[in-house]
Formats: C-alpha cells, structure tokens, sequence
C-alpha cells in the first residue's frame, strides 16, 4: 500500500514543527501573553513575515514548480489586503461616527450614518458618496469571501487569456507585470472608490475589539498567520506531492511533452496560477491588518519582483526554500533599511546601509543566481548529501555502457 | 506787497501775449467754442455731437487735443472761456500752452483756470474716437497696437473706427487683421441681423480662437421654467423632465428658483424643525428615541405640519402637479433666432474642422510619443530579438545616459555643444556598462531566460540605488539648447514643440542606421546569422561571445542615447528608466520580437494609442495608462507573437 | 483493413517555402509504417500537423471510425484522441524519476481536478511495472531519468507512448545515436508494438527500416514519391535519382 503523506514528505513535519515551536516561543516571549521580551511592534513584524511566507509559498508554487514566472502575486496580495481593509475601515469608521453623534438630539437615522462615513472615509479625496464597491463593506463574511472571490477571479480571467493565447516565458511574465501595472495604476486615481494613493488606513484598529490591546492583538495575528502558512504549507506539498506535481513539473521543463501526453497544459497552468493567487490574496488580508495602512504603491510591479527575489535567494521548486527565503531576506531588509544596521566608516565615506541595502541586495540577488542557483535551500542538500549530477540533459553517451556514474556525479 | 504787483504785472503781460495768440486763426480753438456748453459740461449723451464735429473737421489738432481731454490735461480759462493744454508746475500754477501750436501761453494762477475732467463714460467715447486715429496711424506699429487693444477689449463703438480705418491702409496683413476683426465685432454688436448673419457665415469651418470666443456667448442659453412657453422668445428646445438632460429634483429645483413652486423641506430642515420642537423627551407626541428614521422622522413632522407649527411638505404628488403644469425649456440669451441659428450652423462646422485638426494634432503627438517610446525600446528589442536576452536594467541604462548629459552639461556650460558632446558619450558610456554587464552576467545564463531577467533585475535595483546614492533623489534638469525651444505652430489647434520635432528626427536617423547596420554590414550579416543558429555560426568563423557582446553593447549604447533624448524634455531621476521600461517591453512584445519594423510598429500603436485613450478621457492619465495595458493584454490574444511575427519552424520552439 | 488515419491534400507553406504539397497518406489499424526522404522532405512537419502542432493551409486529416476532423483539434485533444508521439531528441522529464515519467503517461483521465484527487493504486503500479519490464528499464525505476543513457531515455519514451495505449504512434527517427544491440531492441519494441496499433516511423537509416520489415512511403519535397516494400521503392528510379543515388 501507499505511505502516508507525512512518510512521503518528511520535510513538511519538520517544518510544521519549527514553525509551532517558533509561534510558541514568541508568544511566551512577547508583550501580550509573556515576558516582554519581544515588543509588540517586533510580533508584527514578525506575524507579517509570516504572512510573506505564505505568499512565498505561493509564488514557488507556480514559479519554482508550474515554470510561470508571475510578476503579478503581490497585486493579488495588495488585492486581498484591499478586501479586508475594507471592512475594517467601514466598520471602524462606523463605530467613530456612531460613537460621535450620540449626544446629538436625535439619534441618527441609518442613511446619516452612512453620509457621515462617506464624509469621514472619502473625504480625503474630495467625496463623500460611498462607492458601489463598497457594498458589502459593512459585512466581515462578505468581505473575507471577497478576498477569495476576487483576486480569485482576476487571476481566472487573467490566466484564461493569457494561458489560452499560449504566452509563455519572459512574455508571460512581462504580461504579468503589465497587469500589475495596469491595477496599481488604477488604485492610484482617486476615482477609484479606494481612496487613491492614501490607501486605505488605521486598519490596525479591529472593530468590536477596541479594549483589546494592540499587544495582545498582534499575538492573535500572529497566530492565525502561522495557521494560514501551516495550512498553506500543506496544501502545497500536497498539491506538489503527487501526480498533479509531477504533471506540473513536467509543464515547467518541457511543456510541449506533456501537451503532446495528452494533458491540457492550459487548463493546469490555470489552476495553479488561481490557487496561488487565492493562497496570496489570504496572505494579504492577514498582512496589512497588521501593517495597519494599505496603498496601491504597496502592489506596483517592484513588490512582485522582489517576491520573485526572496523564493530565488531561498531556493526555487522546494517549499522550505520559498518560506527561508521570503524570511531571510525580508528580515534582513527590515533590520538594514531600519537604521539598525551599523554604519561602516571607510575614512573618505562612510557607507550608511539606508542608501547602500539595495545595492547589496541587487549584487547579492545577482550572485545567487550566478553561482548558487538552488539558492539557500540548496544548502540542505549539501548537507544530507543529495547531491544530483548536474547533467542538464546532455547526453553521457549513445551507449548503456558508456553511462559512467563517475562522470555523473563530476 | 510788491511781490504780488510784479505777479499782477507778469499775469497781465501774459494775458496781452495770449490774446495776441488765441487772436490769430484758430479753427479748432473756434470749433470747441461754438460747442463750449457741450464741452464744459460733457455728459455721455451730449458728447457724441461734438466728437463727431471734432473729426468731421478734420483738423490736425483733432488726435492730440482728444488724447488731451481724455486724459484731462485741458484746461478752461475762466475769464474768456477759452480751451488750454495745461501742466501744473511746482510752484502750484499752471502753464497753459496753446491747442492750435501747442506754444506756451502763460503761467497763470490755479484760481484762474478751470479744469475739464470728463467722467468715465465720456473718457471711453473720447478713446474710442482715439482708436480710430490710432489705426489709421502712418507707423505699422503703432496700428498693430491699436488692433490688439480691440482685440483684447472689443466694444461696440470700435466697430465703426474700424470699418473707418480700412481705407488707406496699405499693410495687406494689417488690412486682413482690420477686417477679421470688423467680422468678428459685426457678430458680436452690428445692430443688423443680416450684416451680423453675414459675418457669421463668413467664419465658417475658421479655426481661430477668436472666431469661437465670438460665436460661443451667442449660442449659450439659459434653462428656464415657465407656465407656458413664452412666444417671443428665442427657445432653443424644451425638455421634458425626467430625462437624462433634466432631472426631475433639476426641473423642481427649476420652479423653486423661479418661484413657480414652493420649496421642499430637506432632510436637514426637517430634522432641525423636530429639534426646534422637542417638547420633554418627545416631538409631537412621538418619543425622540424613536426618531431614528426616515420614515418616523417624516411621520412626526406631518404631525407637526398638521398642527400648523412647520410648513407642509411638499409631497411627491405635489411635484407632479408641479412638473406636469409648467413647461422647461433652454432660452438662448442672444434674442435674435436668425443669428443663433447661423451661429449654431457655424459652430459645427468649425467644430467639425477642429476635430479633424485636433485629430491631426493627436496624431503628431502620438507620433512624438511613438518615437520616444520606439527610441526607449529599440535597444531591449535588438538584445530581446537577436539574443533572447531579457534586460531589465535597460532602464537603468536610459537613466545612465540621462545622467551623462546632465554632468556633461555641468562641464560645459554652452547648451548645443554639451548636448553635442552628451549624445557620443552616452553612447560610449552605456556601451561600456552593457558590455561589462553581458561579460560578467549575462553569458552565464544564456538559455535561461527567466534567470537572465531576474539577474538583470537585481543589477537594476542597485544601480537605481546607486545613482539616487551619487546624484540625490531630487530631479537634475538637462536643458536643452535655445534653438529647441519654442513649438512649430501650423495653426491655433496644431502644433508641435521643436523638441519633440529633434526627437523624432533622432529615432527616424537611429531606425536607418540600425537597418543599415543589421542588413548591409558585415556585423548585421553575422549578428542575424548567430541569431538564427549560432552553431552554424560559429563554425564557419563567426566568434558568437563577440557578436553577443557587440549586440548588448549596441542595444544599451542606445538606451543611452534614448536617455539623454528623454532627458531633454523630462526631468532627470533615477526612476527615469524605470517609468519606461514596462512601456518599453510592451513595445517590443507588441511589435513582434526580432524585427526593427516590429518595434516600429510597436511603438507607433502604443504611442497614438495612449494618446487617443487620453484623449478621450484628458482628465485622468493613469486611467488612460491602465486602459492602455488592458489593450495590449487583449491584443496579445489576437496576435500572441506580436504585429510581426515570425512563421515557420524557427518560431515554433 | 479499415483506414485509422487518412491524411488527404495537405498542404502547408512556411513563408513562402512550401513545406507541404498536396500530400496524401493512409495508414490503416495495426500496421507498422516506415517514411524515409531526404531532409526537407517534410516527414517533421507532416508529425506536426498531425499531431496539432501546424495547421495546414489546406486538405483533411481524417481519424477514426467515426471519422472526426483532427484539424479542430488541440494537441492535448489529439493525444487523448490516441495519437502518440516520439520526438527526434529524447524528450522526457530529466528532473523526475522513470517511475513518474511512466506513471504521468499512464492512460488515465487527464483533467486537473481528476489529477489532483489522483491517489496511486496496486493496479497502477504493477501496470508501470510491467512497461518498465516491456523497454528493459525495470532497474531503473527510482531513478531520474535525467540519469539514463540516450538510448535508455529513448525507450523511456517509447514506454512513455505505450503507457498513453494510443491507437496511433508516431515515432521520429527512434534509433539515431543508438548502439547496434540498442537498436535490436528498439526495433522489437516497435514490431511488437504494431500487432495492436499502427505505428509511423519516421527514420533516415535504411539498415534500420530493412529490419523493421514494412511497408515504406517515400517523401520527397512535400508530397508522397513513392510506396510499397522497401526493395520496391528502392527499385524506382525516381526514388533513386532524388534520394538514394545521391
């Protein structure tokens, strides 16, 4: 008989396990439950990059294993992140207003209700009518459906006609980037109905949570966003574990191959570019409540590259590799650009790493895909020895006999 | 005392020298006499008499003594009446000279003399009758001047100085200038409904500014109510409420300001008049606790109204009534149904003819853009074409070669050289770094695609850094030179700024070069060969490591020089590239990977594309750029290789 | 015999060159199938468009007793169809293991969802086990195929094929680079093959087709030169003059 999904993939119990014992650790450690070591602004930065991980996964998922170079996963991210804002900005805004005219002589009617949360939400760009899209605003499960349904869509739609005009390649990612571009720039207007380049903000605030402190708060986020990267984790290596990773893998090294076995690339391709939209969608709705502010700036283009950067420094087409990566460097980033990072004084100029970070990490980025194109992951196999030969399909020779494993394993 | 005889004595020999004067021949000096009443007492309807004696006269004196009074610098001598220039002196009398010669007449004490200080009204008579003189006046310039104050302040009374000033007039393009104006004061306040529909058709499918400026006030309207259409109006349609044009809150809102219908109670009048009413915890009867919405609020104010202490509200049937009893219609201000007519008609042929030229406009401007963008995108579609290359620092390079022109700019201060200089270097210095970066990077990852543009990237991000780390995030300006400044005017709706003009010329020189280039050089003969199969290059001696290197260095020497073109007329950052270079990829995917023609084509679609998206909507550029990019993502379904693609087996894997 | 593919007046142009000229051709159930001619011959290009990948310009491609137009049809479409294909190079996924290669061939439903929900039965193994047996790669089933010699990859391939059970199998050129002894197998794998299904094998190496022991169609700049027993195509003039007596 078959063995059972952990046996076959024993590297997703040891990461379960890291990652229940790292939340474990924070949480006694931290502000909220613990000993105050480990401030509240350290929880949420540490709950975001937890959320960063999922979407690492997520962009592994159908980069490292499907062969689609999506420069296009933080626009679902920003997207999914924009559905929650909404209903926590709407809500927040409602408890103000309603809060606000509770010593007036009348009580309010709902419609003046309403008005005042446009005025006080919309304000900023100079309206005060709520727009259609914020219909469902006023309802959390309306929201969190949205937040699914739709980056889930646009990446349907998306993939649809890319996927079904044959786009592949650098094409393909190029595509991507202009959909990103195109859905940034968009954001941007303040006709959008999502206030314009304020964003959407104080989402830090949970409605019907306002004696809650924030510390304990930031616990609670943390949690679920090492749920959602548990969950995420799994779904994964099951999605990758069996025949349809094979299939997918198979689409990413030759995918005329598989066209030519009978299988519908387009329609493979278009479930994994969906899922992991969805996958990246849930990691934002977790993100900005706890970055507290949202703006289209957060979905232009860079932000997508930059996720393509963290799962290449990690290491492509293995999940731990995706969550290292997305860790490392976001951790890495945040500790440089913070100011923590200690000046280096070198007598005629003192390199501030404010200014110099990016220049590290766009050498660093090109070296790892020079001289370590397995990334840090690949630093697992030389440990356990797992060493494949790096043959790249060339051929050792015509004959069986002249198939040498010495030479295979140069 | 004796200061005061001598004074007398002097006054009195002044006064003798004066008489002599005044008593030779004086026509104008007699002419102002006979209108002495009307003059001393000018009044806007008394005045005009004397003005036209004035000019029918046709004395010499006639301008300067009108200029005089206008500006009040004429005086009155009491005791004989007659009519001085005058200027006071410093020692508060007043020198009065002579209107016929314009000779000293004499000192005279202020008490003496009368000022004449015409009011405002006969002040702008005097200058209109002015106008005249100055446009009949013999220096070209001092005319031209006179019209351009008509044209900056037209009234009815410049019509006919100008209709006076034709004859005589040799200039040819003065005389046009007097009669386009004639035309256009004709529409706007000849008493004569034929003369002014004349006019009117005579401008018709003109482009000018001024003919618009004159037609539009005589087709605007107003949007009235009334109990029955008005028969002696000029209407201009009546609208049925209700509709997209009119509102039924707009035409209630209509009767309300005509006084036609009474108010209605808004929603804050209403709550204000509950409030006003709260008697111990309740309104009308109805506990305020459950006042919280519309409908009890409306509930409780009828109660209200019913007990006569607010006025009634104005119920939905009452509007009806309203609207249905009266009729809305949209009045032209100008009464005259024959000239609003004609002016209508005019107005959509020139529209029609504005549209066509606006059309055109676009059309140079998306070729400007074109050009750019092509500029932009030629060197990633030559290192994209020839070598499956996907450079994400192109950018950057553009942004090198911006940066160059602004340092060579602070090396040498004449604008033309140092853009002379600028372009060769540019070139040189991009050259260089696409070089040194296909050396150290890129030939490592040939055949890996996706790795070659995530490692690009990463040399993007730090060199973006890198240059904000040397120059500053704010913007460094790269001025061009005199000589392109200004704009190519073909008429008041068409025109194009000479820069745009240099840049097209510099993408259309670069277009030929790279066709001469690629098609009759040896370098262009073994770049298609490697591109087409670089083994069988290869062996028959072409060293593919040189082509690659010669291509990257000529793609980015261009980005270079794109960079200081962009940098002539958009300010120099270190996000320069990166706001081309999505642009820039659409170009080359557009167009169709490996071909000249095809990123031509590329950039020509997107370029006239996005500005006639913004065109449309002019207000909102970031719509248009989203607009844009949603096109290309359906284009590309249509054509997945682009405008240009290459058939056969060479394009099938 | 009743006919599983007909090809008739094909004809395809590649800018301006054409590639395919009114070509015909018939291949009727089990039956093997040798296609020799020079390079451009269009032997290539004649697999593509019946396998989907070229559209020609014109002519009908006719499969099956219920005589369905593969022209409407996608690639993927085809395949399912039970049309197979080998290409030229090897062309199996290096990154996994032979098991996988022959487990994701295995003729079963194709869809994503079907895919995913996939769970591996004894049934499924022991049928991956027998093709292994069948192309002599039992050995090497953990392996990755990337690991394989040519030759071994090539059989693969044809493993490959045989998993998908086409009705149709199209083979390019199977025994270029292979070993004397490989090519014994090769060739028995393919008799073998066609007792159940047809089999198009396209091949340059005459030593190769004599030893396949078939039916030969001669293609010669887009359309059909010559058909029938080797020694019979070889005995024509015209074959001779544009192919063999270069």
């Amino acid at each position: 008989m078959e063995r059972s999904f952990f046996a076959r993939n024993p590297s997703t119990l040891i990461f379960i396990t890291i990652l229940a014992v790292f939340t474990l650790g924070v949480t006694l450690l931290s502000e909220g439950l613990g000993v105050d070591v480990i401030s509240t602004s350290m929880v949420k930065t540490l709950g975001k990059t937890l959320c960063l991980c999922l979407i690492a996964i997520a962009m592994d998922l159908v980069w490292g294993y499907c062969g689609i170079l999506s420069l296009g996963h933080f626009a679902f991210f920003g997207l999914g992140g924009y559905m929650i804002g909404m209903w926590l900005m709407y809500e927040r805004t409602k408890a103000i207003v309603v809060s606000a005219t509770a010593g007036a002589p009348l009580p309010p009617t709902p419609q003046e209700i309403r008005d005042g949360i446009g005025t006080q939400i919309f304000g900023v760009v100079g309206g005060a009518e709520i727009p259609p899209i914020w219909y469902f605003a006023d309802s959390l499960f309306a929201q969190l459906a949205l937040v699914v349904l739709i980056p889930g869509l646009l990446a349907l739609v998306f993939g649809w006609l890319a996927f079904r005009s044959r786009v592949t390649g650098v094409y393909l990612s190029i595509l991507t980037q202009a959909m990103t571009l195109a859905l940034s720039l968009y954001l941007f207007q303040n006709d959008s109905g999502l206030r314009g380049n304020n964003g959407l903000s104080g989402l830090q605030n949970l409605p019907g949570a306002e004696n809650v402190p924030q510390s304990l708060i930031s616990i609670y986020f943390l949690w679920a966003s090492a749920a959602a990267l548990a969950l995420g984790y799994l779904l994964a290596a099951w999605i990758v574990g069996g025949k349809f990773g094979s299939v997918i893998r198979g689409i990413r090294d030759d995918e005329a191959r598989v066209r030519f076995l009978g299988y519908h690339v387009e329609g493979y391709k278009l479930f994994v570019f969906t899922v992991t939209a969805i996958i990246a969608a849930i990691a934002g709705a977790l993100y900005y409540p706890q970055a507290g502010i949202i703006n289209p700036a957060e979905i232009a283009p860079i932000a997508s590259i930059y996720l393509a950067v963290w799962v290449a420094i990690g290491g492509r087409g293995r999940l731990y590799g995706a969550v290292i990566g997305a860790a490392f460097v976001s951790l890495v980033s945040t500790w440089f650009t913070g100011g923590q990072a200690p000046d280096i004084p070198l007598g005629f100029y003192t390199v501030k790493w404010v200014d110099w970070w990016l220049v590290l990490l766009g050498l660093s980025f090109v070296a790892v895909t020079l001289f370590a194109p397995k990334g840090i992951g690949g630093l697992f196999d030389m440990l356990s020895g797992r060493l494949a030969p790096q043959r790249h399909g060339a051929d050792l020779g015509p004959d069986q006999g002249s198939f040498r494993e010495k030479e295979a394993e140069q | 005392m004796t200061r005061t005889v001598i004074l007398a004595l002097r006054a009195a020999l002044f006064w003798l020298m004066a008489a002599i004067a005044v008593n030779a021949q004086s026509p104008i000096q007699d002419l102002l006499q006979e209108n002495r009443a009307a003059v001393e007492k000018a009044s806007r309807k008394t005045i005009d008499g004397v003005i036209d004696e004035l000019l029918a006269s046709g004395l010499p004196q006639t301008r300067e003594v009108l200029a005089k009074w206008r500006e009040k610098e004429i005086w009155q001598r009491k005791e004989d009446g007659l009519f001085f220039f005058a200027k006071p002196l410093p020692n508060k009398n007043i020198q009065l000279f002579d209107i016929e010669t314009g000779d000293p007449v004499g000192e005279f004490d202020k008490k003496a003399v009368k000022q004449l200080k015409p009011n405002s009204g006969v002040r702008s008579v005097i200058a209109t009758a002015l106008v005249r003189y100055q446009l009949t006046d013999p220096d070209p310039r001092k005319r031209a001047e006179g019209l351009r104050a008509i044209e900056r302040g037209p009234e009815a009374s410049h019509l006919a100085a100008l209709r006076a000033a034709f004859e005589g007039e040799d200039d040819p393009a003065l005389l046009a200038r007097k009669q386009r104006l004639e035309r256009l004061l004709t529409i706007s306040y000849d008493e004569d409904s034929a003369a002014r529909v004349a006019a009117i058709e005579s401008f018709t499918g003109d482009l000018g500014v001024d003919a618009r400026a004159a037609l539009n006030p005589l087709t605007s309207t107003t949007r009235k109510a009334a109990a029955e259409l008005p028969t002696n109006a000029n209407i201009k349609a009546v609208i049925k409420p209700g509709t997209a044009r009119l509102s039924r809150d707009q035409a209630y809102a209509l009767l309300v300001a005509a006084e036609l219908a009474p108010a209605r109670i808004t929603a804050a009048e209403k709550k204000d008049a509950l409030i006003a009413n709260i008697v111990e915890g309740s309104v009308a009867g109805t506990p305020i606790h459950t006042l919280d919405t519309d409908a009890a609020r409306t509930q409780a104010y009828a109660t209200l109204a019913a007990a006569g202490t607010v006025p009634a509200e104005v119920t939905a049937a009452d509007v009806d009534a309203a609207l249905a009893a009266h009729v809305f219609f949209d009045q032209y201000d100008e009464p005259d149904a024959n000239v609003t007519d004609a002016a209508q008609e005019a107005l959509t042929s020139i529209s029609t003819k504005v549209g066509v030229n606006q059309m055109f406009d676009l059309a140079l401007d998306g070729l400007s853009l074109a050009s750019i963008y092509f500029l932009a995108a030629i060197g990633l579609a030559i290192t994209f074409g020839v070598m499956g290359v996907i450079n994400m620092a192109h950018g950057e390079f553009i942004m090198m070669g911006a940066y160059t022109g602004y340092v060579v700019q602070q090396v040498i201060p004449d604008y033309t050289v140092s853009i002379i200089v600028a372009l060769p270097l540019a070139f040189a210095i991009t050259f260089a770094a696409g070089v040194a970066m296909e050396r150290l990077v890129i030939r490592w990852l040939y055949n890996r695609p996706l790795e070659t543009l995530l490692a690009t990237f990463g040399i993007s991000i730090a060199l973006q850094q890198l240059a904000k780390n040397i120059f500053g995030t704010q913007a460094r300006p790269l001025t061009s030179p005199a000589w392109l400044d200004g704009a190519l005017v073909f008429n008041d709706v068409v025109s194009i700024s000479y820069i745009r003009i240099a840049i097209f010329v510099l993408s259309v020189i670069f277009l030929f070069l790279l066709l001469f280039v690629l098609n009759k050089t040896r370098l262009g003969l073994e770049v298609r060969a490697v591109t087409q199969n670089p083994r069988m290059a290869a062996s028959m001696g072409i060293n593919p490591d040189r082509i690659n290197m010669l291509t990257f260095g000529l793609g980015s020497g261009i980005a270079g020089i794109a960079g200081v073109a962009i940098g002539l007329y958009a300010k120099v950052t270190s996000e320069l590239g990166a706001d081309y270079i999505v642009q820039s990829f659409m170009t080359v995917v557009v167009g169709g990977v490996g071909n000249i023609w095809g990123t031509l084509l590329g950039a020509t679609m997107i370029g006239s594309l996005q500005k006639g998206i913004e065109w449309l909507n002019p207000s909102n550029t970031l719509a248009a750029q989203t607009y844009m990019i949603i096109f290309i993502i359906i284009f590309i379904q249509f054509r997945p290789k682009g405008i240009i693609a290459l058939k056969g087996r060479a394009a099938g894997d | 015999m009743s006919t599983l593919l007909e090809v008739s007046g094909i004809s395809v142009t590649f800018d301006g060159f054409r590639a395919i000229n009114n070509l015909s051709f018939n291949i009727g159930n089990a039956e093997l199938r040798a296609i020799i001619g020079p390079n451009g011959a269009g032997k290539t290009t004649f697999m593509d468009i019946v396998t989907g990948k070229t559209r020609p310009d014109e002519g009908r491609v006719i499969w099956g007793e219920k005589n369905i137009s593969l022209l409407k049809m996608s690639e993927s479409q085809i395949a399912r169809a039970g049309v197979g294909r080998k290409f030229q190079r090897p062309t199996v996924f290096e990154d996994q293991s032979v098991f996988d290669n022959l487990l994701m061939a295995l003729k079963k439903e194709r869809g994503p969802f079907d895919v995913l929900l996939y769970r591996r039965s004894a049934q499924d193994r022991d049928k991956v086990h027998a093709l292994a047996d069948e192309i002599g790669l039992s050995a090497e089933l953990p392996r990755k195929a990337g690991e394989l010699a040519h030759g071994q990859k090539q059989w693969l391939e044809i493993g490959m094929l045989l998993a998908q059970e086409p009705r149709l199998l199209l083979v390019d050129e199977p025994a270029a680079g292979m070993s004397p002894a490989e090519r014994e197998h090769t060739t028995n794998l393919l008799k073998e093959a066609a007792k159940t299904r047809a089999v198009v094998v396209v091949e340059h190496d005459m030593e190769f087709v004599r030893r396949l022991d078939c039916k030969v169609t001669v293609f010669h700049e887009g359309s059909v030169l010559a058909e029938g027993s080797l020694d019979h195509v070889t005995a024509n003039q015209e074959v001779i003059d544009v192919y063999l007596g270069r």
